[in-house]
């Protein structure tokens, strides 16, 4: 009887048994980034377990190493919150000395990433070290209670983004934090999403086998911060894609002029000139994202916060050298 | 055979990690100890020494990349002084906890504000908690001496803690001296290669380092803590011993100076020792029974030498360039501490002086004198005394 290769390894690395809540999108994002890691280290290096983890405080951290238990089955370290960057430095200097071969996987939420971990984000990409540093962004700190980050997107709930007689919610719009890595000018830059499995396990894969340094940058879903149903996290995540608020794109080699941007999918249109990406019509309302989150409730009081939300994303879009239409619910 | 060349205590702590051939070194630039990473560099550029030298953004990272590179198991480096420690603070409980053997060398600088660069103990004494042991020396030689013992202890498997070794800014880190460099070999003799039992990052045997703790295991682990650093009393004697052997310099944890029949010993650390010994042998010459201790080893602190330092004197004079604010210094702390339940004690009067690079002189060596020979004669003298203030800038 014929049997068909799984599309990814089946291999686990990320155990089960860690403590995450059910339905997390981030333990599905760790888990499909290290069984596509492995899978580049097999093809790269011939060993499939030639990778070591360095992990910042966060929820995926909190909850997968809780001592004498442990999810990981591969050499992992958590030493502090804005720091997974500078240890991966030094695991992988460590590792050249004494001759091993293979990759070093730093992984921090997005507080750990675009707050206070800049700094050292920054200086390993700056310093060309062979490292993949995924950002599994869940959009706030979770670990502590849900609290704002710069990676919050504008309007949502959160407990230091209270909505109230003076406020919408968050009021800043989400920093583009793969855009700030790319301007490292490294070799591999970009977002994905677990509401795109193949794509990011494809990425990934081409992060762990560009030598130098590498930034991914995954949205997932967090349905304890983000008041979403536990078994919708999927939906919601390729809802993102789909309605534009999330771009998947890839940067290669620093040309920040040459965004590979990705058709969402999900009935948008198109346009292209000479193979790039310049126009998407967007079918779906970003409403159709905003509507399955507690987070965003609010804002459907005030429907004014969510077309100032619309231009935002078309702002950010225009940076990405993209013309975009978001429709209105109805349009 | 050992060469002697006239150096900077940074150079001497750059050569020092030269022979103990760390396979990486992270190092951020700060006063005074900018010479050594720059040295390490030069090193590192000739090919004299087989290392990664990580260019990190700052001290924080500089000690994170260390804590990455000592958990994939290698011996590790850095140098640092005052804010750049500072900065590392949180990692410093991190490395220590996770009993990584990393060795700083320290120009020691006082603390902002206001921001000033030269000498005293402020930063590391401000790092005693952290579970590194701490190495002060008096002199360039005593720098590098003590960065390599630091190594040895500190990879000692019945220590397995980091340590920081401190030599005073400006008047060591910048002032040449003759300094004897030992023997590759002997030194490799003496260090053997780091072979981590504990701490590897290795794929062929994956471990999970720096889980959470919960109630129920984190006191064992700060004890752990705790009992390395008494076990490394006896691994710093048994380092000293070795070295002597080896090297022919001879250490002690506490090292003591004419304190034969001494009415009054005054205690410091650090280059004061220096011009101490000096003042010992100038009141000698008077006819005072006066004698000199340092301290070099702080951490551990060595309570059982205290306690054997003490029963030769009537007064302990403590010499302080540190503050624990309400309290006094922070050996006046310690030794309280080693006698407070001992039957028969001295008095012990403490001074802070030389803060910020302030110079110590026997002018402000001849005021403390005085109050400590009151206290002898039994008069009431203040507990905690400033020496050297200038009163009409108060
Ligand atoms: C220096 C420091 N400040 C604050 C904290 C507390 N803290 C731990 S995790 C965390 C938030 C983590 O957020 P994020 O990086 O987004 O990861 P998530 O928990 O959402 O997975 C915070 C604020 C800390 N551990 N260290
Ligand atoms: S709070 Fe959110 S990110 Fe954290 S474990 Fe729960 S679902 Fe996952």
């Amino acid at each position: 009887m014929a049997v068909r290769k799984p599309p990814v390894t089946t291999r686990e690395y990320w155990a089960p048994g860690h403590a995450a809540c059910a339905g997390c999108g981030c333990a599905t994002a760790l888990r499909l980034a290290t069984k596509a890691f492995s899978e580049a280290m097999e093809e790269k290096y011939g060993d499939p377990d030639a990778f070591a983890i360095a992990h910042a405080t966060g929820c995926m951290e909190v909850v997968s190493a809780v001592f004498p238990y442990t999810a990981w089955k591969a050499p992992w370290i958590h030493v502090a919150f804005e720091n997974a960057a500078a240890v991966a430095s030094g695991i992988e200097a460590a590792w050249k000395k004494l001759g091993r071969k293979g990759k070093i996987l730093a992984i921090g939420g997005d507080g750990g990433t675009a707050d206070i971990g800049m700094q050292a984000l920054s200086g390993m990409l700056e310093r060309w070290h062979n490292v993949v540093y995924l950002m599994y962004d869940n959009e706030a700190y979770m670990n502590t209670g849900i609290q704002r980050s710069s990676s919050t997107p504008y309007g949502a709930w959160t407990t230091t983004s209270p909505p109230g007689k003076y406020s919408i919610g968050e009021d800043k719009p989400k920093k583009w934090v793969a855009l700030i890595a790319a301007a490292h000018q490294i070799p591999y830059v970009a977002t994905a999403s677990i509401g795109n499995p193949f794509d990011f396990i494809r990425k990934m894969k081409k992060a762990a086998k560009v030598d130098g340094p590498a930034f991914v940058q995954v949205q997932c879903t967090c349905p304890t911060g983000w008041k979403s149903p536990l078994e919708k996290g999927v939906e919601i995540a390729r809802l993102a894609i789909e309605t534009g608020v999330w771009p998947l794109f890839e940067i290669e080699n620093g040309d920040i002029w040459n965004i590979k941007i990705q058709a969402p999918g999900g009935g948008a249109k198109v346009k292209r000139e000479g193979g790039r990406v310049v126009a998407i019509e967007f079918k779906k309302p970003i409403e159709e994202y905003l509507k399955l989150q507690g987070r965003f409730k609010h804002l459907f009081k005030q429907p004014e916060a969510i077309d100032q939300l619309r231009e935002q994303i078309k702002a950010m879009w225009k940076v990405l050298g993209v013309e975009v239409t978001l429709p209105k619910p109805g349009e | 055979m050992p060469i002697k060349k006239v150096m900077k205590a940074n150079e001497a702590a750059a050569w020092a990690a030269k022979l103990a051939k760390p396979k990486v070194i992270a190092a951020f630039p700060i006063t005074p100890s900018t010479l050594v990473p720059e040295k390490i560099s030069e090193f590192v550029a000739d090919g004299e020494l087989d290392a990664e030298f990580i260019k990190v953004e700052s001290e924080h990272s500089a000690i994170s990349a260390c804590v990455g590179a000592s958990a994939a198991g290698v011996r590790t480096f850095t140098a640092t002084a005052s804010q750049g420690l500072a900065l590392m603070h949180e990692i410093l409980f991190i490395a220590a906890g996770m009993r990584l053997p990393i060795v700083i060398a320290i120009g020691n600088r006082a603390l902002s504000a206001p921001i000033n660069i030269w000498n005293d103990w402020q930063d590391t004494i401000s790092e005693r908690d952290t579970g590194w042991l701490q190495f002060y020396a008096e002199n360039n030689q005593e720098a590098l001496d003590l960065i390599l013992i630091a190594f040895k202890v500190a990879e000692d498997e019945r220590v397995l803690l980091p340590a920081m070794v401190g030599f005073d800014a400006f008047i060591l880190t910048h002032t040449v001296e003759p300094v004897e460099i030992p023997d590759q070999e002997l030194v490799d003799e003496f260090l053997g290669e780091y072979v981590p039992k504990h701490a590897y990052l290795d794929p062929a045997k994956p471990i999970t380092q720096g889980a959470l703790g919960f109630p129920a295991h984190y006191m064992e682990a700060r004890y752990g803590v705790w009992e390395a650093n008494e076990a490394a009393k006896k691994v710093i004697d048994e380092a000293f011993a070795e070295f002597e052997k080896k090297f022919g310099r001879k250490y002690q944890k506490i090292e003591e100076y004419r304190t034969e029949d001494a009415d009054i010993i005054f205690v410091t650390m650090g280059s004061l020792a220096g011009t101490l010994k000096e003042y010992v042998d100038h009141l000698r010459e008077k006819g005072l029974k006066v004698g000199a201790a340092k301290v070099t080893v702080y951490r551990p602190f060595p309570v059982e030498e205290v306690r054997e330092l003490a029963k030769k004197a009537k007064v302990l004079a403590l010499l302080e360039k540190n503050v624990t604010f309400s309290v006094g210094g922070a050996l006046f702390q310690d030794f309280s501490r080693a006698l407070i339940n001992e039957s028969e004690k001295p008095k012990i009067v403490d001074f802070i002086l030389g803060l910020g690079g302030r110079d110590v002189t026997f002018k402000d060596l001849d005021e403390a004198l005085a109050i400590a020979q009151k206290a002898l004669n039994g008069e009431k003298v203040e507990e905690v005394n400033w020496i050297g203030l200038r009163k009409e800038i108060l």
